[in-house]
């Protein structure tokens, strides 16, 4: 044996991983940026840094299968005459009919009516698929106002006015050629086949004070019986919080860096935006210091995959979760009996995020009728609605174990932080201390 | 006819009694006075009426009308007639922002001037305005006519899609993707049954240029980009 220049074991870089260089390769190919669907992929604190820790001696848990737990929720309290009650803390977030298929938006009413809850519908106005299926549904109000009339506000149970999502703070929609058909155009007032772009600022208003006169307006329409929801992505939620309930909001939604979206750039995905985690606390804070917690009701969305997720967010003070992502993986979206179809595509199940494109086996995020006709609505429904049944028991099982007897008793003693990090963002104690970062001197 | 003063008469009232009238309603003829730049005047209207207001207004004035016919003895703020579906919106004096913004359908004539942004994101409204219009007007323009008798400011239908513009003074400078088009016989005729319905007589619909989108920016180019700056 002789060690005489011995080899290294090849080393990659770890700042430019392979998928740095791909990426590198591939806009040097093209000259143009990536677009892709869903939230951001990196790793960011989140949820799983935190925990619950349970009853025992000084806490006193209920039984965790015999004592009550109420998951129910009441959004809109603050001005509207029919607020919303929901069965449940988990909402559907607003995703569009154009990027999402017919058959993936009737499939969604479908799972949030058996299971108690508003789904909402998104940039394009409402279909009548999603409408006919959803006993309670939330009505955006976008910049671009496509499909936007009186007649479907009307019909809304709620109007979520959006400034903006997690995904793209500060950004617009995007919605390719491909997936504007004969139909999509028409509710868009768009010609057929043209790339589609949706505004980040809203037509007619700017900044609060106006927004203020603008929800007079929407109120004044519905005769004041709609809670108002503002929607934002997570950028400052301390500030916007506050100006939402300036503007007078009913509902404010709040929705991290990890929430999807149908298209955008992956650079502003990735690098622009805060964790869900990081916005939470901020926006309880503002609405605590305007006496306003639990009168202006708060979404949190962003990440939102199990039970353990929902009732951190609600520990941490949101009223109610919003899920869009998870929605459409319990519809089917990404699933593993599809690989071969992935594998056609140059990706793999799980990995899946060219939803702009229309070419999604699972029928979901396409309007192409083949693949939409993969998509069974009742089935994909009766899934969602399973899941979100797995989602509430799962947070009442840990709601009962900290002792609590309703889902919205949760609270930020319950919990401690695995990381200083996830510590000083929720503003929780790092585990097995009493340090709270960024709030406490050591 | 019924006359509501909104000096007596708080806001939600007024568009309350609006909403609650129906196509067969008899009550076809209504004025509403003191209007002290309120703002949400007569919003979501949706039967065939006629509401006459006498006095300026503030935001959103007959906001998502259907159906009915509203005229303003004054001028209006931002946002007149956003999203109208129908109907028609006559005012005598001039428009701050967003004029017709968004609007699906109906007629929008304003007397005066109208500021920037009128008929942004129009989606099949008709716009006459007979004055000037401000900066950015007709921005991302889906659908519908705006007809101008005096001059537009910069950056006229910026990234605009199929609206028909129509100018018959200077403009100031033109948005990315808008250029000038020939006014085909078809053109002059759709500007002179618009300026018929407006009431305006003095101005003959030869008088007005024609324009429209490239189509250049329909689908992203990375060579246009420079365009999108």
């Amino acid at each position: 044996m002789s060690y005489t220049n011995p080899p290294t074991t090849p080393r990659k870089s770890h700042t430019f991983d392979d998928y740095t260089l791909s990426e590198i390769r591939r806009a040097a190919t093209t000259g143009i940026y990536d677009i892709r669907g869903a939230g951001a992929k990196r790793r960011v604190p989140h949820f799983d840094d935190l925990l619950f820790l349970g009853a025992s001696m000084s806490r006193y848990p209920l039984e965790g299968y015999r004592e009550r737990c109420d998951t129910d929720v009441v959004l809109g309290s603050r001005y509207a005459k029919k607020p919303l009650h929901l069965k449940i803390p988990i909402t559907i977030a607003g995703m569009s009919f154009g990027s999402l298929s017919a058959n993936a938006k009737e499939a969604l009413g479908r799972g949030a009516t058996i299971a108690g809850t508003s789904t909402t519908t998104g940039d394009g106005g409402m279909s009548t698929e999603e409408r006919g299926q959803s006993q309670t549904l939330v009505y955006q109000y976008l910049p671009s106002r496509y499909g936007m009339n009186p007649e479907d506000l009307l019909k809304a149970d709620a109007i979520e006015i959006v400034i903006g999502q997690g995904a793209k703070p500060g950004g617009g929609g995007m919605l390719l050629g491909q997936k504007i058909t004969d139909r999509v155009a028409e509710m868009r007032t768009l010609p057929k086949g043209i790339d589609q772009r949706s505004a980040s600022r809203h037509p007619d208003w700017t900044g609060p004070d106006d927004l203020e006169i603008k929800i007079l307006e929407l109120r004044e329409i519905t005769d004041w019986q709609k809670p108002i929801f503002i929607k934002v992505g997570g950028a400052r939620p301390y500030y916007d919080v506050a100006l939402a309930v300036k503007s007078g909001a009913d509902v404010v939604v709040l929705d991290g860096m990890q929430g999807g979206t149908a298209a955008t750039q992956e650079v502003f995905i990735e690098h622009v935006g805060m964790p869900t985690l990081a916005c939470i606390r901020p926006a309880v804070q503002a609405l605590q210091d305007l006496g306003m917690h639990r009168k202006v009701q708060l979404i949190v969305s962003g990440g939102i995959r199990n039970g353990a997720d929902v009732a951190k967010a609600l520990a941490l003070g949101a009223d109610a979760v919003s899920i869009g992502t998870a929605a459409l993986v319990a519809l089917g979206d990404n699933d593993p009996l599809r690989e071969a179809d992935y594998q056609k595509l140059g990706t793999t199940a799980g990995a899946y995020d060219d939803w702009h494109e229309g070419k999604d086996p699972a029928g979901i995020t396409t309007q192409d009728p083949d693949l939409m006709a993969r998509l069974d609505p009742v089935l994909a429904g009766r899934r969602l609605a399973n899941y979100l049944k797995v989602m509430t028991l799962e947070a009442q099982t840990i709601a009962r174990a900290c002792g609590h007897n309703h889902v919205h008793n949760l609270e930020p003693e319950d919990l401690c932080a695995l990381t200083l990090e996830a510590a000083a963002m929720a503003r929780v104690p790092l585990a097995g201390t009493d340090w709270i970062p960024g709030r406490d001197r050591l | 006819m019924p006359t509501v003063d909104l000096a007596a008469t708080d806001l939600r009232a007024l568009n309350q009694a609006l909403h609650q009238l129906s196509a067969g309603t008899n009550e076809t003829q209504w004025e509403i006075v003191n209007p002290r730049g309120s703002h949400a005047v007569a919003v979501g209207v949706n039967a065939p009426v006629d509401i006459t207001i006498r006095g300026s207004l503030g935001y959103y004035c007959a906001g998502m009308n259907r159906q009915a016919k509203v005229t303003v003895h004054g001028s209006v703020g931002p946002g007149v007639a956003e999203n109208m579906m129908s109907g028609e919106v006559v005012v005598k004096g001039d428009a701050s922002q967003y004029a017709g913004a968004t609007g699906h359908g109906g007629l929008l004539v304003i007397e005066g001037n109208a500021s920037s942004r009128c008929g942004i994101s129009m989606k099949g409204i008709d716009i006459v305005v007979k004055g000037n219009i401000g900066h950015m007007s007709a921005f991302m323009a889906q659908a519908g006519n705006l007809v101008v008798c005096g001059d537009a400011g910069d950056a006229l239908g910026d990234s605009i899609y199929e609206a028909r513009l129509f100018v018959r003074g200077k403009v100031k400078s033109l948005g990315a993707d808008c250029i000038e088009k020939p006014m085909r016989p078809e053109h002059i005729e759709i500007v002179g049954k618009l300026l018929a319905r407006a009431g305006i007589t003095d101005v003959k619909a030869e008088e007005f240029k024609r324009y429209g989108s490239a189509r250049k920016l329909y689908t992203f180019n990375v060579d246009h980009a420079d365009a999108y700056g």
